[in-house]
């Protein structure tokens, strides 16, 4: 497997810069703040790309809480800190993490945290209340095998509709799944950048073999790598709006200290943000948390494809389970039969227009992943008909190639 | 010099009988008793308070401080130190 | 009968510190969350700290909803995470007052875990807790401090829990500043929230408020105005007093004061010092070096100074700013002698005069009257009995209320003196 160079700045994916005015329409693009970058190659765990990447992002406060198989994450923030001048918390659980965050985020800094199955469910009210706030974060979840404590230490993929549904109520997210400790780093940079844009808390989806898998992870000069700051309001007073409900990204968030006197409530509220809590001003609110992420999903989802065009079979695949298929493929091809891979970079909002598009032209999807049938639902959604086979996976181990094969196989006939 | 001059102040009270909803704190509380509720109602069917001798009051504005309703307050009117003349 | 609400709120002082426009409020006639609001505000214009730089944070519930009418930056979180919502603001920006402010429920029952570690780091917050002994919000049900025997819409045959003492709670996590206040104390309320505001470290300030709609009717006590004048008989001045013996019993002792006062680096004090041994003097927070912070932080504090003395040294006839001339602030020394004293010259008058005053509202004086003469004897009465014959007094001045106040129907008070066979009344 060929290392692949940092997709920060390349053209990662879907081709396109990645961090372009074309997906970021009207937002100013900076390059990092040098102090947080450790430029040059590493050779290092995803979770501490994570980390690498929070800061090279310019995130400045990590309140976190400790839990296998994230923990490194956060003991590494803890380890930069001082010298980065961030400011790093060990909360008392969960709750208090992602609640600091929102907080600290109003406060006017770059907010992540990094956690896993049972901190994620704590703290999925307040991920509710991030959303209805559109407060920017960034959370990991370093997915490990469930339910409830099930295998701590070991690797599953088993949270990516609770990362999607979790919080009570209707709301989007955006999720990132990476499938290297590269990529960790990358869209750890990626995620600040959709965050901040969106004004939405990003989660990256990986699990514990990303995790805690060590690889060659090149980290780019602070100069090549392009990053969307803190966009505060700085207008008049009067004419201050913490919100404004145009299904778009894009707007300023208010910083508490400029003396804007910003109210922020979880009720639905109007554009001031104060509480109105009738259905008529709901349909305004969720409408616009909905339809500002998947209005825009063309600009935010990133896919990537290999041979793709004239493939009979195409493999849907994310995260590690991706790196596995990419032997099952191989080996379909040497028997003739034309696969193509498509990787999705990002899970949340889902890639419907590509699958239904591909549909017509393929005989049939395979879909491995490591739980017991999550995203193959949203493409069997989306695949209008054509034949879509799951390769599930009850969670503790990476898939064997040759179970993929023998889907390939199958789904060839 | 009368207690490092402390002058005898009076006040004038203000009340905003539409916030108010007549829990009587001001009235119960005021230490002048310069307060009365008053059978009028407002628009909700609250008794709000009246000014009933308006002399007595002092300025010590509890009632402002102590209005849940933020609907009193007191201005200072004028100042004097007759305590002091007719000691 | 009505005033002109433009006139008001322009001449009215707490217009620059209230948002007017939200006004008026959700709470009930007689709840004690608007005096804190108005003793809040009023500490914010006394301590002269630059009101862009105060930030509250409020949770849910009745006191939840203080956030939204406080005219400065303020959020209203989810359910007991005001607190680490205020320790994230904090610390992400450590020039800012950051002030709590919500419910007894939402911080020390499903927001405790969060209230214990804060107080413990020492984060630099100002926690207001209104305990009012209720989940008002939510139509009456019982909160960690609820007193024993107290009816609630959860425990409607009386609270058999232990609730806790929350300044007993506090002083054991270390919180550096404690003190506790009701409601009607509300110049000390605001002496007590000014210290805090001007001080560095947690701080935590209890504030004893009735909730009419709901411990009060339930527990057959009256109008806010009588539980008012419950706190004014029944509360010990006592500062310093040992957090131990601040147990509050049913319609008891309340023991207020400034309980304890003590200095202790804060989190961000400590975090910066570790910083500094590792990285050197050129150690930065959010790009700010600690000789610029601390420069920043003295010339903050002058400012403030600047306008504590502008204020002190204002003449008398300044039009809408109230007066903080020397006579008030030493009225703030001797206020709790004062409504102290109201109540003894009140009480020294025959006790006709006090329902006199309000004679004038026909339909009111009978109905307080007669419940205060009835509320003070049995709880005089109440307050002694400890054991199990609590009960029973309660069941008795139950029947006597409602004979004089005609409000219960004789049938309800017959079925809760034989001993409640059915579970649902």
């Amino acid at each position: 497997m060929k290392t692949k160079p940092s997709g920060v700045s390349g053209t990662g994916g879907s081709g396109g810069d990645v961090c372009s005015s074309e997906r970021y329409p009207g937002a100013t693009i900076v390059t990092a703040d040098p102090k947080g970058v450790d430029a040059g190659p590493h050779f290092m765990d995803g979770d501490h790309a994570i980390a690498e990447g929070g800061l090279a992002a310019g995130c400045r406060f990590f309140a976190g809480y400790p839990i296998t198989p994230s923990t490194e994450a956060a003991e590494r923030f803890a380890e930069r800190a001082p010298e980065v001048g961030a400011m790093f918390i060990q909360m008392e659980d969960e709750l208090a993490s992602i609640a600091a965050l929102i907080g600290g985020a109003w406060g006017g800094q770059k907010c992540m945290t990094v956690t896993c199955g049972p901190g994620f469910s704590l703290m999925t009210e307040n991920l509710g209340l991030a959303c209805m706030t559109e407060t920017p974060m960034v959370i990991a979840n370093v997915q490990r095998g469930g339910p409830s404590t099930g295998l701590p230490t070991l690797t599953a993929q088993q949270d990516m509709m609770q990362a999607r549904y979790g919080p009570h109520g209707d709301n989007m997210i955006i999720a990132l799944c990476p499938d290297s400790p590269q990529e960790c780093f990358d869209l750890t940079v990626e995620a600040f950048n959709l965050s901040e844009y969106y004004r939405v808390p990003v989660i990256i989806l990986t699990d514990e073999t990303v995790g805690h898998m060590h690889e060659k992870v090149v980290i780019p000069p602070a100069d090549q790598i392009k990053i969307l700051p803190r966009n505060n309001y700085s207008g008049p007073k009067e004419s201050c709006r913490p919100y404004k409900f145009d299904s778009q990204g894009g707007h300023p968030m208010v910083r508490a200290g400029d003396g804007y006197n910003f109210h922020i409530t979880g009720l639905t509220h109007n554009e001031k943000g104060y509480p109105v809590m009738t259905a008529e001003q709901n349909v305004k609110v969720v409408t616009h948390l909905m339809e500002k992420i998947n209005g825009n999903a063309d600009k935010i989802i990133r896919l990537e494809e290999n041979e793709i065009d004239g493939a009979d079979v195409v493999v849907v695949s994310y995260g590690i389970t991706s790196r596995i298929a990419v032997k099952a493929i191989q080996d379909a091809r040497k028997e003739g039969i034309k696969v193509g891979s498509l990787r999705l970079i990002t899970i949340w909002p889902f890639c419907e227009k590509r699958i239904r598009k591909l549909a017509p032209k393929v005989k049939a999807f395979v879909v491995p992943e490591i739980n017991y049938g999550q995203m193959v639902k949203e493409v069997e959604r989306c695949a209008g008909g054509v034949k879509v086979i799951s390769v599930n996976h009850c969670g503790g181990a990476v898939h064997d190639p040759d179970v993929i094969l023998a889907a390939i196989r199958k789904a060839n006939q | 010099m009368f207690f490092n001059d402390i002058k005898q102040t009076r006040g004038e009270v203000h009340i905003n009988a539409t916030w108010c909803k007549g829990c009587a704190f001001c009235v119960q509380f005021c230490p002048t008793n310069v307060l009365e509720m008053s059978p009028e109602f407002n628009a909700k069917g609250y008794h709000p308070p009246y000014v009933k001798n308006p002399e007595a009051c002092t300025d010590c504005k509890f009632c402002q401080l102590i209005c849940p309703e933020f609907s009193i307050f007191v201005n200072r009117v004028e100042e004097n130190n007759i305590g002091e003349t007719n000691k | 009968m009505s005033t002109d609400i433009e006139k008001f709120k322009a001449g009215s002082p707490m217009s620059s510190t209230l948002r007017m426009d939200r006004m008026p409020h959700i709470w009930c006639p007689g709840c004690g969350i608007g005096s804190e609001v108005n003793s809040f505000a009023e500490a914010v214009k006394r301590s002269g700290i630059d009101p862009k730089k105060v930030v509250v944070v409020s949770g849910i519930g009745c006191t939840g909803r203080v956030a939204g009418y406080v005219n400065f930056d303020s959020i209203h979180t989810t359910h007991g995470r005001a607190i680490p919502v205020a320790t994230g603001i904090k610390l992400a920006n450590p020039e800012l007052t950051v002030v709590v402010f919500s419910g007894e429920g939402d911080l020390a029952g499903i927001g405790g875990n969060h209230l214990i570690h804060a107080a413990r780091r020492n984060m630099d917050l100002v926690v207001i807790c209104n305990n009012n002994f209720t989940y008002g919000m939510t139509g009456g049900q019982l909160t960690p401090t609820t007193p024993g025997s107290a009816m609630a819409s959860t425990t409607p045959y009386g609270n058999y829990e232990y609730p806790f003492s929350l300044p007993f709670l506090m002083d054991a996590c270390g919180a550096t500043y404690i003190a506790r206040w009701t409601s009607l104390h509300s110049r000390n309320v605001t002496q007590s929230i000014e210290e805090a505001l001007l001080r560095k470290g947690f701080s935590f300030i209890e504030i004893i408020s009735p909730c009419p709609t709901l411990y009060l009717r339930r527990n057959r006590l009256g109008d806010g105005v009588d539980q008012l004048q419950n706190y004014q008989d029944n509360s010990i001045l006592k500062h310093g007093a040992d957090t131990r013996e601040t147990a509050i019993d049913y319609q008891g002792k309340i023991v207020v004061g400034k309980f304890v006062e003590k200095n202790k680096p804060t989190y961000l004090e400590a975090s910066d010092k570790c910083s500094v041994k590792l990285v050197g003097d050129d150690y930065q927070l959010y790009g700010k070096t600690i000789p610029e912070r601390e420069a920043e932080e003295k010339a903050e504090k002058e400012r403030i100074a600047a306008r504590r003395a502008a204020m002190q040294a204002e003449p008398e006839e300044a039009a809408a700013e109230p007066k903080k001339a020397a006579a008030p602030k030493a009225a703030v020394k001797k206020a709790p002698a004062k409504p102290a004293a109201a109540s003894k010259t009140a009480k020294k008058a025959p006790a006709k005069a006090k329902p006199v005053k309000k004679a004038a509202v026909k339909a009111k004086p009978a109905k307080k009257a007669a419940t205060k003469a009835v509320v003070k004897a049995p709880a005089k009465k109440a307050a002694t009995k400890a054991t199990v014959k609590k009960a029973a007094p309660k069941a008795a001045k139950t029947k006597v209320v409602a004979k004089a106040v005609k409000k219960a129907a004789p049938k309800a008070t017959a079925k809760a003196k034989a001993a409640p066979k059915k579970t649902r009344k």
